[in-house]
């Protein structure tokens, strides 16, 4: 059985202007010990989705899906103290931008601990013990000190491998991760993703990789879900979607990178918009 | 060989931090002497991590920061913003495009007057040359004259940069610094801007600065390519030089830590996971 | 985020009809902002149309009717629909005609405040240095008095009088518009839409006022509307301490001044309805403050 497992999965904004469709009749399962992409564009609704499962979304969204199990609790029945105990616990996400998820006021470690008190009930010299073991698990040096860093103190991808630890720090059995390097410099950037994947490997846990970015996802992903304007697109293992690409928009998403550049020009997705809007009139 | 439109000898800017009542300025170099030429037509690639000074060279190239020591030259002549004054016709020959399209275009303005401004503050044409050299302009960005009403709020990022690039265009500068041009666009659309870059580089024989962090946009549109790290340049060279045959370590980190999504690469890469598992 | 061309059709006008429409849908959420937005609209009317809705003349004496309460009152009369002054006056008359004085002075007040503000505050963030500090230190200066005091005190050397009191209540403000410029004006100075106006040539006064300025408008206009309520207060605080409006204008500070003796006595509106009509009005006026700041204010607009 899948660990998550999402079944018409729809979210939908109340704005000034009328209703607006974020994510329409999206299906995805992740199994345990396996790497799952979402990649889309801004506006392809990949990040709503995994909100609406965390269920972080503000009150103006409305979400409606067919079923949504995780590890065989059914999310949408769940009250809301069941869904914050397993949120956090077996369910941990990190976000695009480190410095802004972590709070300016306290230490990296007493934010780290606070999460190891609330979901694992433990003392304080187990919390401490515990939280410098995740520190180098993590990679950052010289863990005793840096506890007591605050997180301007600490580089991004400092604070990044902070957030990371702090997912981890209860075993989570799902790992979400919204756009993780986004914010961060290239060389960085294979730090974390290399440092995610081997965790990852290491724990078993599923990992959701939230991404835009092409590479990220030739460099992590077993499987990956291709959506455009809240619908999925494409749903195929890493391997077959870079050699034979079966949705047009995944087509031209490739096409469009520059390394993929042919002759002085690169092919876009205007060509796929226009079949879009040609098609739009019949397509469900 | 054809003319030099731009040349920088030995530019260096510092920075004073702190520096109040009680505590005693600290220097930061944010560029340490930098020196290069570049080519009419030609497109100059700045490369480097956030933090390496990119940015705050391409400032100091569109006469928005004075540089502390060296010497700028546009079009061959001498300038220094910190003593002479800009003149219009120095104006009109370096223009900028900043990465994030959504700060660069003011809210309140309307294309046509974003696109307008330029020429009224450097020329003296009429309002009604200035509108009409506006929907030329946006015609040629790829949008069209009923857009020239519209505010910005209007428009997708795409699109606004579009605009951005039309208004840079206006004064019909020789010289573009383009600042993480396509950095904060989605890929789709950077394939677009990046086509609509080289037509009009074609169209108008306009010479790019273009600083970046992406290699892959680099290696699409570069020219020549120049690597930096803490301020200092440690690779210089054209874009085969460069790509091929990196001689710094860092170059080469750099090379190395780019995402590399051919078939091959996955292809092993799910090789080696299988055989550790 | 397609790069594809909105279809045509779009014109400026709709699209300000759009702007109005999203800023109905923000501002309209604030149930409390409606109300106070209905309340002061019919306050305007009230105030312009005061020669014909009033049923007396604002100084006119009855002297068979001193003190009469409230119709519906034991001794009340139709006449005199919410009671007569100690002279005889009719308070409903007197009422209308002071919502005329009321608006007066926080029309006038906010604007002096907002001109001087947004001058001094543009000033101040754009050029930084010592004219950022000098200008800062004194409003600083100014805001180290208690605010009634210092009017207090300028009137008192300005003489008292509505107009007077006007310009002290305006220049006790200053600070607040000076401060809340200046940080709008600093954060927008560093956006890059002010470094790309620089690099077409836009000279400083153009980037003060054409570029930066109108992109800090929304805090200034909640601030002004806060500032308009207490506008009103102020002067009727400054009113009822007789350094205001002078007897025997009908302006609800000074209604209140002369009602004073009745305090403790047993004609209680005499002085309740003063109280209440700038109650009401301060009231109304603060919840459309904060109804426009749930609808400018993008940080706090949720999604």
């Amino acid at each position: 059985m899948a660990l998550l497992e999402i079944k018409n999965l729809s979210v939908g904004f109340d704005t000034s202007t009328g209703q607006f469709m974020a994510v329409q009749g999206i299906d995805l399962s992740v199994d345990a010990r396996e790497v799952l992409a979402i990649v889309g564009e801004s506006g392809s609704g990949k990040s709503v989705a995994m909100l609406a499962v965390m269920g972080l979304l503000p009150k103006a969204a409305t979400v409606t899906a067919d079923s949504m199990i995780f590890d065989g609790h059914d999310m949408l029945t769940m009250s809301g103290k069941q869904r914050r105990e397993i949120i956090g616990r077996d369910v941990a996400m990190i976000f695009q931008e480190p410095m802004a998820s972590l709070n300016p006021c306290f230490t990296v470690g007493f934010q780290l601990e606070e999460v190891l008190r609330f979901h694992m009930k433990m003392d304080r010299p187990t919390r401490r013990k515990r939280a410098i073991e995740l520190f180098k698990q993590v990679g950052i040096p010289a863990p005793e000190e840096r506890l007591n860093s605050f997180p301007h103190q600490m580089s991004g991808g400092q604070c990044q491998r902070v957030m990371i630890a702090i997912a981890i720090a209860c075993n989570p059995k799902l790992l979400i991760a919204d756009e993780p390097t986004t914010a961060l410099d290239v060389t960085i950037q294979k730090q974390i993703l290399d440092l995610l994947v081997s965790l990852q490997a290491k724990h078993g846990m599923g990992l959701i990789m939230i991404t835009h970015d092409m590479g990220v996802v030739a460099e992590t992903a077993d499987r990956v879900i291709v959506q455009y304007k809240g619908r999925k697109m494409e749903e195929a293992d890493v391997l077959s979607l870079f050699e034979a690409p079966k949705s047009p928009y995944t087509r031209a998403l490739l096409s469009a990178l520059p390394e993929n550049a042919t002759g002085d020009r690169l092919s876009t997705v205007a060509d796929f918009m226009k079949n879009e809007a040609a098609s739009a009139g019949v397509a469900p | 060989m054809s003319e030099i439109v731009l040349e920088g000898r030995n530019i260096v800017r510092d920075y004073h931090v702190g520096g109040s009542l009680f505590a005693k300025a600290k220097v930061v170099h944010a560029v340490k002497d930098v020196s290069f030429t570049l080519e009419k037509g030609k497109t100059l690639a700045i490369v480097g991590e956030s933090g390496c000074g990119k940015s705050t060279l391409g400032r100091i190239l569109t006469l928005i920061d004075p540089q502390t020591s060296g010497e700028l030259l546009i079009d061959g002549k001498p300038i220094n913003i910190a003593k002479d004054r800009i003149t219009p016709e120095m104006r009109r020959k370096v223009q900028i495009i900043f990465q994030n399209p959504y700060g660069s275009l003011n809210p309140r303005q309307k294309i046509g007057e974003v696109l307008g401004e330029p020429l009224l503050l450097n020329t003296n044409k009429t309002a009604a040359e200035r509108r009409e050299l506006a929907m030329q302009m946006l015609v040629k960005v790829g949008l069209g004259p009923e857009h020239y009403n519209r505010y910005p709020h209007m428009f997708s990022g795409g699109q606004r940069q579009r605009i951005a690039i039309a208004r840079a265009l206006m004064l019909s500068p020789s010289l573009l610094v383009l600042d993480e041009p396509v950095s904060a666009l989605d890929l789709s659309v950077q394939a677009q801007v990046l086509n609509l870059l080289a037509d009009l580089q074609d169209e108008f024989d306009l010479t790019y600065v273009f600083i970046s962090h992406d290699l892959s946009v680099v290696r699409y549109i570069a020219d020549e390519v120049m690597v930096m790290y803490y301020g200092e340049v440690v690779e210089y060279g054209t874009r085969e030089e460069v790509f091929s045959n990196p001689q710094h370590s860092y170059t080469k980190t750099l090379f190395a830590a780019t995402p590399k999504s051919d078939v091959e690469s996955i292809r092993a890469r799910l090789a080696r996971k299988k055989a550790a598992a | 985020m397609a790069d594809t061309t909105v279809p045509g059709g779009t014109s400026t006008e709709s699209s300000l009809w759009r702007r109005i429409a999203e800023f109905w849908y923000y501002f309209s959420e604030n149930r409390g902002a409606v109300i106070g937005l209905c309340f002061f609209v019919l306050l305007v009317i009230i105030a312009l149309l005061a020669p014909l809705i009033a049923p007396h003349g604002p100084a006119d004496q009855y002297r068979d009717a001193v003190l009469v309460p409230p119709y519906g009152q034991e001794g009340g009369r139709l006449t005199f629909l919410l009671g007569t002054d100690a002279v005889g006056r009719d308070i409903l008359s007197r009422l209308i005609y002071g919502a005329r004085y009321s608006l007066f002075i926080g029309v006038i007040v906010t604007t002096i405040a907002l001109i001087g503000g947004i001058f001094l505050g543009v000033i101040a963030g754009y050029f930084r240095g010592w004219v950022d500090s000098a200008i800062m230190r004194l409003m600083d200066i100014i805001l180290a008095f208690p605010s009634l005091l210092l009017a207090l005190v300028l009137v008192a050397v300005l003489g008292p009088g509505l107009v007077n009191a006007m310009i002290a209540i305006a220049l006790v403000f200053q600070p607040h518009f000076v401060r809340l410029t200046r940080a709008a004006v600093m954060s927008e100075k560093t956006r890059d839409y002010v470094i790309a106006a620089k690099v077409s040539g836009a000279g400083h006064l153009r980037l003060m006022f054409k570029t930066i300025l109108p992109n800090c408008m929304a805090p200034l206009i909640v601030q002004a509307t806060l500032s308009f309520s207490n506008a009103i207060l102020d002067a009727a605080a400054l009113g009822f301490l007789g350094y205001g409006a002078q007897p025997p204008t009908p302006e609800w500070g000074t209604m209140l001044a002369d009602a004073r003796e009745f305090i403790s006595s047993g004609h209680w509106w005499v002085v309740t309805l003063p109280g209440l009509a700038i109650l009401i009005t301060v009231l109304a006026i603060n919840l459309v403050g904060d109804g426009l700041r749930d609808a400018l204010d993008p940080k706090l607009k949720r999604s």
